[in-house]
């Protein structure tokens, strides 16, 4: 028979100082993991939600991220007349073939500069990134210097506000709106008439990447085996969303990897301080568990019941580490994205699963932490016990 | 008896419980010193650059290259003594594209300037006899007899069970195709905070092969007579080229360096973060620990203030029963961090030099185990002290 769980949850409640700082212990090192998970998943989320499943984006072959391609013009006019890319309702290709460049610029806030993306697009394909919504301001007009801004790096870097100028090359470029883009990386972005950017920067005829969207996604395959034969184009075709998933996988590997190294080692000690308190519960309820013998539970019954104890007290903490992490949810914060050398603003993203796995966590901090005390617990003999307490 | 004695036979008295806390602090005060680690590499990595060289980079950003022609224009600025070239080649591993490593094509003034930084320990005997520029280490004459030869770092070897002679493959990606090069040196650095994980090869070479002899240049390393008249310098080079096809922008290498370090946005404040919150973790446990020692025991600070301890003594033990454990733990795992991760090889493929933790790092994490050990015996050791004895003797606990 089972000693049962309100016996547990009584002595928990009994010591609530002892409860409570062993508890926040476990909770500290839940709230670490979980937050770990939700930058990792947060960057992630960032650049999986650029791509889009029904976009393929070229890039010359051999290239491992938009800066290192370089498409010409020809071929991008040869990619824009291919029968699988979809056509907009003005009866033009949906194709947009994009100038992309890093821009050396002044943070705000923080000492030094970092490289933001400057992407020149053809305002027509705006249609190809249904995401992309202007939050202030408005569009820049085709054919003239000026910019728009995503709203996630508006606020980091040094002369985003609408209105004020930029200084690319020799052309100077006006702020004329912010953009939202779901919260992809596009939202890390400057973005001008890739007309004007490129003689501006001396990338007239060369392009970095080709987005196109499928007339039917699944002809994917067939797609990419024809352009990636075709001599004239030398370029290598990509799942839009898969590419930029991989541009997040270095990045997202380290966090995770520093995230699980960190969390690790501090549940060891969570476990450590887990285990104290439930040897010093076992010891002090001595005599308690040899009245339980006495009452004819078995020692397995016992041994359950401390392990439940100390699971109990763990969830406790899985359940404040939990709390102590929803508030980074949202935050916003950015890093380099050494895949792509551009700088990438982020909100750490806390997932459901990422709260599961935190309070599974936790149980398994308990059950780690409480083996040894409830096996002590159940090998008591009945008569020292009775004498000793 | 010592008081001392005294504490130390109640530390031994539940073993289990004073290890099992010792050894949680020694966990905490490990990862306490291995994040330090992380941060006083990234610094380290600003350090690594000279106030005496210049670094010139096109102004938009480094991945805008600058023409060959400037080189002879920065080098005729009065103060420069030689000017080197090095260009980000980007390559990756054709076996595992995520094998990542770092290539450079220089030319070798490059190892000249760097002469003092690393130098090769490991060369192949010169197969022709070529003409090497004045004051160049007679080894790389092998070097600079290939064409494809390059020099690679001896971390780098290792990791890639590459040897000396053999002809190894990578994948360009910001210039095509397959690129095989000769290892006709292996360097080593002569400075703790130097990698040696970079391959470095002809610049001419891939002009000729990769830029179709456009003659492109990521970066221009100046070497300069004074430092001290640097800020001048990069005022001088960046006027010249101010109304040219590529502006540029000089700086100190170690601002270059801290630039890179400014990069990483705010992850170090996130590790400084999870730092405090591992030392708050281990103060809980500490003074969890201490509070249980200190209720089992109230019968016996009973017996002893009945003996005629004073209640300062009673104080004194108990503050240094936790102290002892903090302490004793604290500079355990402080010093095993110190001495394992030293040796580990956490540097981002490269980027950033070996990591290093200083004894300072090492030495705040005591204090703070110090720190903690005191707090964490603060209020048992204020109950104890204030226990009447009555009251001790009489509770049943």
């Amino acid at each position: 028979m089972a000693i049962p769980l309100s016996y547990n949850i009584r002595n928990v409640m009994r010591r609530p100082v002892s409860t409570l700082t062993t508890a926040v212990g476990v909770g500290l090192t839940v709230m670490i993991f979980i937050g770990a998970l939700a930058l990792a998943e947060g960057f992630h989320t960032a650049l999986v939600q650029t791509g889009s499943p029904s976009n393929a984006i070229l890039l010359r072959k051999g290239a491992d991220s938009e800066l290192s391609s370089g498409i010409g013009r020809d071929a991008v006019n040869i990619i824009r007349a291919h029968p699988a890319v979809a056509v907009g309702p003005d009866g033009r290709p949906l194709v947009s073939a994009d100038l992309v460049v890093v821009n050396s610029m002044p943070r705000i806030g923080q000492p030094g500069s970092s490289n933001v993306n400057v992407r020149g697009v053809d305002i027509t394909s705006l249609a190809l990134r249904p995401a992309v919504k202007l939050t202030e301001g408005r569009a820049f007009t085709p054919g003239t210097d000026e910019v728009i801004i995503g709203q996630r790096i508006a606020k980091r870097f040094a002369n985003c506000r609408v209105g004020d100028h930029i200084q690319l090359q020799k052309r100077t470029f006006t702020v004329v709106g912010h953009f939202a883009g779901g919260g992809s990386a596009f939202e890390s972005e400057i973005w001008g008439d890739a007309a004007v950017l490129g003689p501006a920067l001396d990338r007239d005829n060369v392009f970095q990447s080709v987005t196109v969207r499928m007339r039917d996604p699944k002809s994917f395959d067939a797609f990419k085996k024809e352009l990636e034969a075709d001599p004239r184009l030398q370029v290598q075709a990509k799942r839009e969303d898969l590419f930029y998933a991989d541009q997040s996988s270095m990045l997202t590997n380290v966090i995770r990897f520093i995230g699980v190294f960190i969390t690790i080692i501090m549940a060891v000690g969570a476990v450590f301080g887990a285990m104290n308190t439930m040897y010093a519960a076992v010891q002090q309820r001595t005599r308690e568990i040899a009245t339980l013998f006495v009452l004819g539970f078995s020692p397995l019954a016992v041994m359950t019941s401390f392990m439940v104890e100390s699971v109990f007290l763990a969830l406790i903490g899985g359940a404040i580490g939990c709390l102590m992490a929803l508030p980074i949810n949202g935050i916003a914060t950015s890093t380099t994205n050494f895949q792509s050398f551009s700088e990438v603003a982020f909100a750490f993203r806390i997932t459901p699963g990422a709260l599961v796995a935190g309070l599974i966590f936790a149980a398994v901090m308990g059950v780690l932490g409480g083996f040894f005390p409830a096996l002590r617990a159940a090998r008591q003999t009945l008569a020292v016990s009775l004498r000793e307490g | 008896m010592s008081t001392l004695s005294l504490v130390f036979v109640n530390l031994l008295r539940n073993k289990r419980r004073t290890f099992l806390t010792l050894f949680s602090v020694t966990v905490a005060l490990f990862l306490f010193c291995a994040l330090g680690g992380v941060l006083d590499t990234l610094q380290d990595s600003i350090k690594v650059g000279s106030e005496s060289h210049l670094v010139t980079r096109n102004a938009i950003s480094l991945v805008f290259p600058m023409p060959l022609s400037y080189r002879e224009r920065i080098a005729a600025v009065p103060g420069v003594k030689r000017v080197a070239l090095q260009q980000w080649f980007g390559g990756t591993d054709p076996n595992n594209p995520h094998n990542f490593f770092a290539q450079f094509a220089v030319d070798p003034v490059f190892f000249q300037i760097y002469e003092n930084d690393f130098g090769l320990v490991d060369a192949s005997p010169p197969q022709a006899r070529v003409a090497m520029p004045p004051g160049l280490d007679s080894r790389f004459q092998a070097f600079m007899a290939e064409q494809n030869a390059c020099i690679v770092g001896r971390k780098l070897m290792e990791k890639m069970h590459w040897r000396l002679g053999q002809t190894v493959h990578v994948s360009g990606t910001i210039w095509p195709g397959d690129w095989p090069f000769v290892i006709r040196g292996v360097y080593a650095s002569k400075k703790k905070s130097i990698g040696e994980e970079v391959m470095y090869f002809h610049w001419k070479y891939l002009n000729e092969r990769g830029m179709a002899g456009q003659g492109q240049i990521g970066l221009y390393v100046l070497d300069l007579d004074n430092p001290e008249r640097a800020a001048d310098i990069a005022r001088t080079v960046d006027a010249m080229f101010v109304n040219s096809s590529a502006a540029t922008h000089t700086e100190t290498e170690k601002a270059f360096q801290a630039g890179f370090v400014s990069m990483y946005g705010n992850l170090p404040f996130v590790l400084r973060v999870i730092g405090l919150a591992v030392v708050f973790a281990i103060l809980l446990i500490a003074a969890n620990t201490m509070v249980m020692a200190i209720r089992e025991r109230t019968r016996e600070f009973g017996v002893l203030k009945t003996l005629g301890f004073q209640n300062s003594t009673v104080f004194r033990m108990v503050v240094l029963e936790a102290a002892i454990i903090t302490v004793g733990g604290g500079a355990i795992g402080a010093l095993l961090a110190k001495g394992l991760l030293e040796r580990g090889g956490f540097n981002m493929g490269g980027f950033l030099p070996p990591m290093t933790i200083y004894w300072q790092t090492v030495i705040i994490g005591i204090a703070i185990a110090a720190l903690v050990g005191a707090v964490s015996g603060l209020i048992p050791a204020w109950q104890a002290s204030r226990l009447r004895i009555v009251d001790a003797l009489r509770r049943v606990d």
